[in-house]
């Protein structure tokens, strides 16, 4: 809601300058959000009057013009196509400065002194228009100071409302909350129903159950249409942000404005038969006034003639029934419409108007005879006429009816945690129009039908507590009872997780819940994915079925942006359909690419496989789970550098090398490492337990065994632990080799066994027993041999 | 008799020349050898008189322990050089930057929520977890917000084509957690929030922590008094002044937005509040005549961007390294 202060202070006028007003109006709810101040034109803009014109020897599109001011005539040279005799417009003399910048000076164009330049609105502040010289009316003084003339010392509010303050909407409306912030009365224009003077009337119907709740109408004859909107008007309309266009057009913005009731004028001798305001039949068509076609839907209320739909209810008039300058019989029209009916329209038929703007937060529902009121007396005034009897149609039982709402004193003290005394809370809730009855515990309240919004005691509390001022109720202080809550020790927390990340030098990536549907299908083609019915672009367009399409989207941006080491890891979740519902399952996953280590002037050790293994091993040792790693083949990984993640037996994760297929895809730059692991998955943690250390020595052994190529070292360690041998604490593979020495199809795998028992120093001869068992059991079970050395 | 102080000068000299320790095993073998000059100065003490011989004798074992001595004392000087030498051949340049691998960092949002949250975890506020594909109940219906209602349009929503949708605000976690745990409950709902809006100050994803306290005691002018000393707490900055602005939300009534303003800039809104409507806490089976309380919603991006200065919401979602590597 835009406006000019100067109409709000004929409302209300305290006794604070912009500023202070501005955050008043802020600090009730009513947030200012611009304040477009005046432009300082001075005094050397001033009326003058072109008193004769003659064509420029030199130019074709100049002329010299006679103009008259309050210090005699002045000659000044112009090319405005509407520079007339007569016309009266504003004329910057030497010394003006006009916004912009631009100084006037006494010049020469093309030879022919000009002292001075007449103007077109847009040069000097007002709006856009400069096609040709701003035309004053023919009744303004000349020589006046342009500024006062035009009053234009005003600033011009923007106010940012909230879906409950319809009634903030107009002037009327924001004048009554200055004024009960301020201790004041408010002016408001007299509006005293208007004689008719003639017996017309047009027929209304409302269908029953429609959402058109009352229908004020009036009929006018003779209205002069090709009468001029007085500047006033214009005026306070374009710095309420509407265009002139005609008066009576004019007339029911000004209405609607000042006091929040939207209003439309139709051309009676356009309508047809009666008006009935009904829902629509499916596919009924209208030409709106800005010249669109639209069918509307059966849901849709719309105002009817007998020739079919002219005008969406609350929304827009249509096309064959507005007022044009040759309209000389007018249909005036103030409703008041059901908010659910208009909600959603505007949006679906793609008019934002301001009338839809206000049914849709609501309209005081006894406004409509005083608007109609109002909209006559001013039509009289501009436009002539004469005036039909107010017809008023009601949909019976249509209208809400508002009970009065208890206030209750104490609940006042609860719900602010402040006591209000009880003449502040009745005077602040008069002020704003509220009456209040005294009950034993408090009141009960009345609101006026302006505030259509207050139906609760909450509503009053609010009113109350905003009017008094939230800077004035007191902040106290936290106090509360605490109570311990129980520490879990076996609960593995997301924040350790991330912590031994960082750690590793890991940076933590927040990507978009929704991806990109091709990159995720050739990321995770297996797997449904659910779409957005209204996605923001079609590449955020799926709910992500796993991390790595954000997280490679990263890494593709990082590589273009020439930082090609890329250590990231997200924790979030991923979303599977599952028949009506959804499986949202928290991951743990990152994508790895680039050096180890930062750059440096040591040796350089590229993101491989095990690098980024060894990182997310340090995670799965904190849970207490057993972790297995084996081969498996993902369509986004390397096919030979994959590996299935299994926790207890249970596959929870993957981990491996970007398909180099994905890799071009994506043109990357390096080998990326991915990584995924189910949350739920790392959400333990096992008690730590104390064993007592063993104060024998150990002894280590180690071997070398050749094994079929495709034998994992996994199986070697497998086989060592299951076969029981005495005193062996662990075991564990430190070479692999393949190559000269090694016979084709088999690679060595040297491992070592350690051995320790707590009780005595073991001998060599328990190693050899122990050596002897292992390479037994390997040698069965895998086909394994010693490799001699 | 012989003077044995002529033959110490000319050992300490030796031992003085010897400049390593292969020359100093020479002067010792010279000197203290079984052909070395002691040794035949002791054998010739056989043809001294009777009352030299002792006199000699004196003289040259002192003679031989100044020698020793000296050779050890030169030994050691010699390793001691020795040592120096290597230690200084061994000189590294202590400037170069140090190896392995440096510390990552958390994301930014992730930092502001864990600060958020710590605070209220002093209050005594638990955090809960919800679903983000919510249905039209939890998000709208209980929160007092009925279809057609105006501030739907508020919410640009993201839509399944069904009665699913992503949650717009994590009150849809407050109200599972009420109508699972019922009153007194504080409770923290941190998350992602989905809004279907994209310029330079919105992303179609941000994040949010929103907080319920709800108690038979529970005021305005204690949600006043909290939300004053979180946001004092979470700035830490002396120059934060903030101020409640009246304001609307279906679910709350008295509403509040929160503006802050530091060091006399521009007001900023950085979060909205008020005691929860009654329609809420019935449509989760509390009676409001008994239980009353505050909510509040905190944008994590607005909140971390003022803290650590960041003026492009954007990039928070971009997962540029370099953004990311300003958060250690």
């Amino acid at each position: 809601m835009k406006f000019s202060e100067k109409w709000l202070r004929e409302w209300v006028n305290p006794a604070i300058d912009t500023d202070a007003l501005a955050e008043q109006l802020t600090l009730l709810g009513l947030e200012v959000d611009s304040i477009e101040r005046p432009v300082e034109l001075g005094d050397k803009v001033v009326v003058g009057h072109i008193v004769s014109i003659e064509k420029h020897p030199d130019a074709d599109k100049l002329r010299i013009c006679q103009v008259e001011t309050s210090e005699g005539e002045v000659q000044i040279v112009c090319g405005a196509p509407n520079a007339a005799v007569g016309l009266r417009a504003p004329l910057a003399l030497p010394g003006a400065r006009l916004p912009g910048g631009i100084k006037i000076r006494k010049s020469k164009l093309r030879g022919v002194e000009s002292a001075g330049m007449l103007c077109s609105g847009k040069e000097i502040g007002m709006g856009e228009d400069s096609d040709g010289l701003f035309a004053l009316s023919d009744d303004a003084p000349v020589g006046a100071v342009i500024a006062e003339y035009l009053q234009l010392d005003d600033c011009t509010i923007e106010i940012d409302l909230t879906p409950n303050r319809g009634d903030c909407l107009s002037i009327r409306g924001v004048a009554y909350d200055v004024a009960a912030s301020n201790g004041l009365q408010i002016t408001e224009p007299a509006t005293p129903a208007v004689a008719a003077t003639i017996d017309d009337t047009f027929a209304v119907s409302i269908e029953p159950g429609s959402g058109c709740i009352r229908f004020a109408g009036r009929v006018m004859r003779d209205v002069d249409c090709a009468a001029a909107t007085p500047l006033w008007m214009a005026e306070k309309l374009r710095r309420g942000g509407i265009r002139s266009i005609s008066p009576v057009v004019d007339i029911s913005a000004y209405v609607m404005l000042e006091l929040g009731q939207p209003m439309h004028a139709y051309d009676l001798s356009k309508l047809q038969g009666a008006i009935e305001a009904r829902n629509a039949k499916a596919g009924e068509k209208v030409t709106l006034l800005d010249g669109r076609e639209i069918e509307l839907e059966a849901d849709t209320l719309c105002i009817a003639d007998g020739s079919g739909v002219v005008g969406l209810a609350g929304v827009m008039g249509g096309n064959s029934t507005g007022v044009q300058s040759d309209t000389r019989d007018v249909f005036l029209e103030a409703a008041l419409f059901d908010r659910i009916a208009i909600a959603g329209k505007a949006r679906r038929y793609s008019a934002f108007t301001d009338a839809a703007a206000r049914y849709e937060r609501g309209v005081d529902p006894q406004l409509q005879e005083r608007a109609i009121e109002r909209m006559t007396a001013l039509v009289l005034d501009i436009c002539g006429g004469k005036v039909g009897p107010l017809v008023l149609v009601e949909q019976p039982g249509a209208a809400e009816v508002v009970a009065p709402v208890p206030l209750r004193r104490q609940r006042i003290l609860d719900l602010l945690g402040c006591e209000i005394e009880d003449t502040q809370v009745e005077r602040v809730l008069a002020s704003l129009g509220i009456e209040l009855t005294a009950t034993a515990d408090g009141w009960t309240a009345e609101a006026p039908s302006r505030r259509y919004d207050i139906r609760i005691e909450e509503d009053l509390i609010e009113e109350l507590a905003r009017v008094y001022g939230y800077h004035k109720i007191p902040r106290t202080s936290p106090k509360t009872l605490l109570t311990m809550a129980p520490v879990s020790e076996t609960e593995l927390s997301v924040k350790r997780i991330r912590q031994v990340l960082v750690e590793r030098g890991y940076l933590e990536a927040i990507s978009y819940s929704f991806v990109d549907p091709e990159l995720q299908q050739q990321v995770n083609p297996d797997f449904a994915s659910l779409a957005l019915a209204n996605p923001i672009s079609s590449d955020l367009s799926v709910m992500r079925t796993s991390l790595w399409p954000g997280l490679l989207q990263a890494v593709q941006r990082n590589h273009s942006r020439q930082q090609p080491r890329v250590r990231l890891f997200e924790v979030g979740l991923q979303y599977h359909p599952a028949g009506d519902g959804i499986d949202e399952r928290k991951q743990l996953a990152g994508a790895v690419s680039g050096n180890v280590r930062p750059e440096s002037w040591q040796a350089a050790e590229n993101t491989d496989f095990f690098s980024v293994k060894g990182d997310l091993e340090s995670v799965l040792a904190l849970t207490g789970g057993d972790w297995r790693f084996e081969a498996a083949v993902h369509p986004a990984l390397h096919p030979g550098r994959s590996a299935r993640i299994l926790r207890d037996g249970q596959a929870v994760g993957w981990i491996g090398e970007l398909h180099p297929k994905l890799k071009e895809v994506l043109d990357l730059t390096t080998n990326t490492v991915l990584f995924e692991v189910e949350m739920s998955a790392l959400a333990d943690r096992a008690l730590a337990r104390s064993e007592p250390l063993v104060r024998f020595p150990s002894l280590r052994r180690d071997l070398a065994v050749l094994v079929p190529s495709e034998t994992p070292a996994q199986a070697i360690i497998d086989v060592v632990k299951a076969t029981g041998v005495d005193n062996l604490v662990d075991a564990m593979v430190f070479d692999t080799y393949a190559g000269q020495g090694v016979p084709e199809g088999q690679k060595s795998v040297a491992f070592c066994l350690i051995l320790q028992d707590f009780s005595r120093t073991l001998v060599d001869a328990d190693v050899s027993q122990a050596v002897a068992i292992v390479l037994e059991q390997l040698g069965k079970q895998l086909g394994a041999s010693l490799r001699e050395s | 008799m012989i003077d044995t102080s002529e033959q110490l000068a000319k050992a300490l000299e030796a031992v003085a020349g010897a400049s390593d320790l292969k020359a100093l095993d020479d002067v010792r073998v010279g000197w203290m050898g079984k052909k070395g000059h002691i040794t035949d100065l002791m054998k010739s003490m056989g043809s001294l008189s009777k009352e030299d011989r002792p006199v000699m004798g004196q003289k040259v074992n002192d003679l031989k322990r100044a020698v020793a001595a000296a050779i050890e004392a030169r030994k050691s000087a010699l390793a001691d050089q020795a040592l120096q030498a290597k230690l200084l051949a061994e000189t590294i340049d202590v400037t170069l930057p140090g190896g392995g691998q440096q510390s990552g960092g958390l994301h930014p949002v992730t930092q502001t929520l864990e600060r958020m949250s710590a605070l209220f975890v002093q209050l005594g506020f638990t955090v809960a977890e919800g679903p983000e594909i919510e249905n039209d109940f939890y998000n709208f219906e209980a929160l007092n917000i009925p279809a057609h209602h105006p501030a739907r349009a508020m919410h640009d929503t993201f839509y399944f084509g069904d009665d699913r949708l992503l949650r717009t605000h994590t009150s849809s976690v407050q109200i599972r957690h009420m109508e699972n745990n019922g009153a007194p409950c504080r409770v923290i709902s941190p998350g992602r929030v989905y809004r279907c809006d994209s310029d330079q100050t919105h992303t179609p994803m941000f994040h949010q922590v929103e907080g319920l306290y709800i108690d038979k005691d529970v005021s305005f002018s204690d949600l006043m008094g909290h939300l004053e000393q979180f946001l004092k707490l979470f700035f830490d900055q002396d120059d934060v002044e903030m101020r409640f602005r009246p304001s609307y939300f279906p679910f709350t009534e008295p509403s509040t937005e929160v503006d802050i303003r530091i060091g006399g800039g521009r007001w900023i809104e950085v979060l909205g509040s008020g005691m929860v409507h009654p329609n809420v806490l019935r449509a989760v089976g509390v009676d409001p005549e008994e239980y009353r309380g505050y909510a509040f919603g905190i944008g994590v991006e607005r909140m971390a961007m003022l803290r650590y200065g960041a003026d492009d919401l954007r990039v928070f979602f971009e997962n540029d390294v370099r953004f990311l590597s300003q958060f250690r």
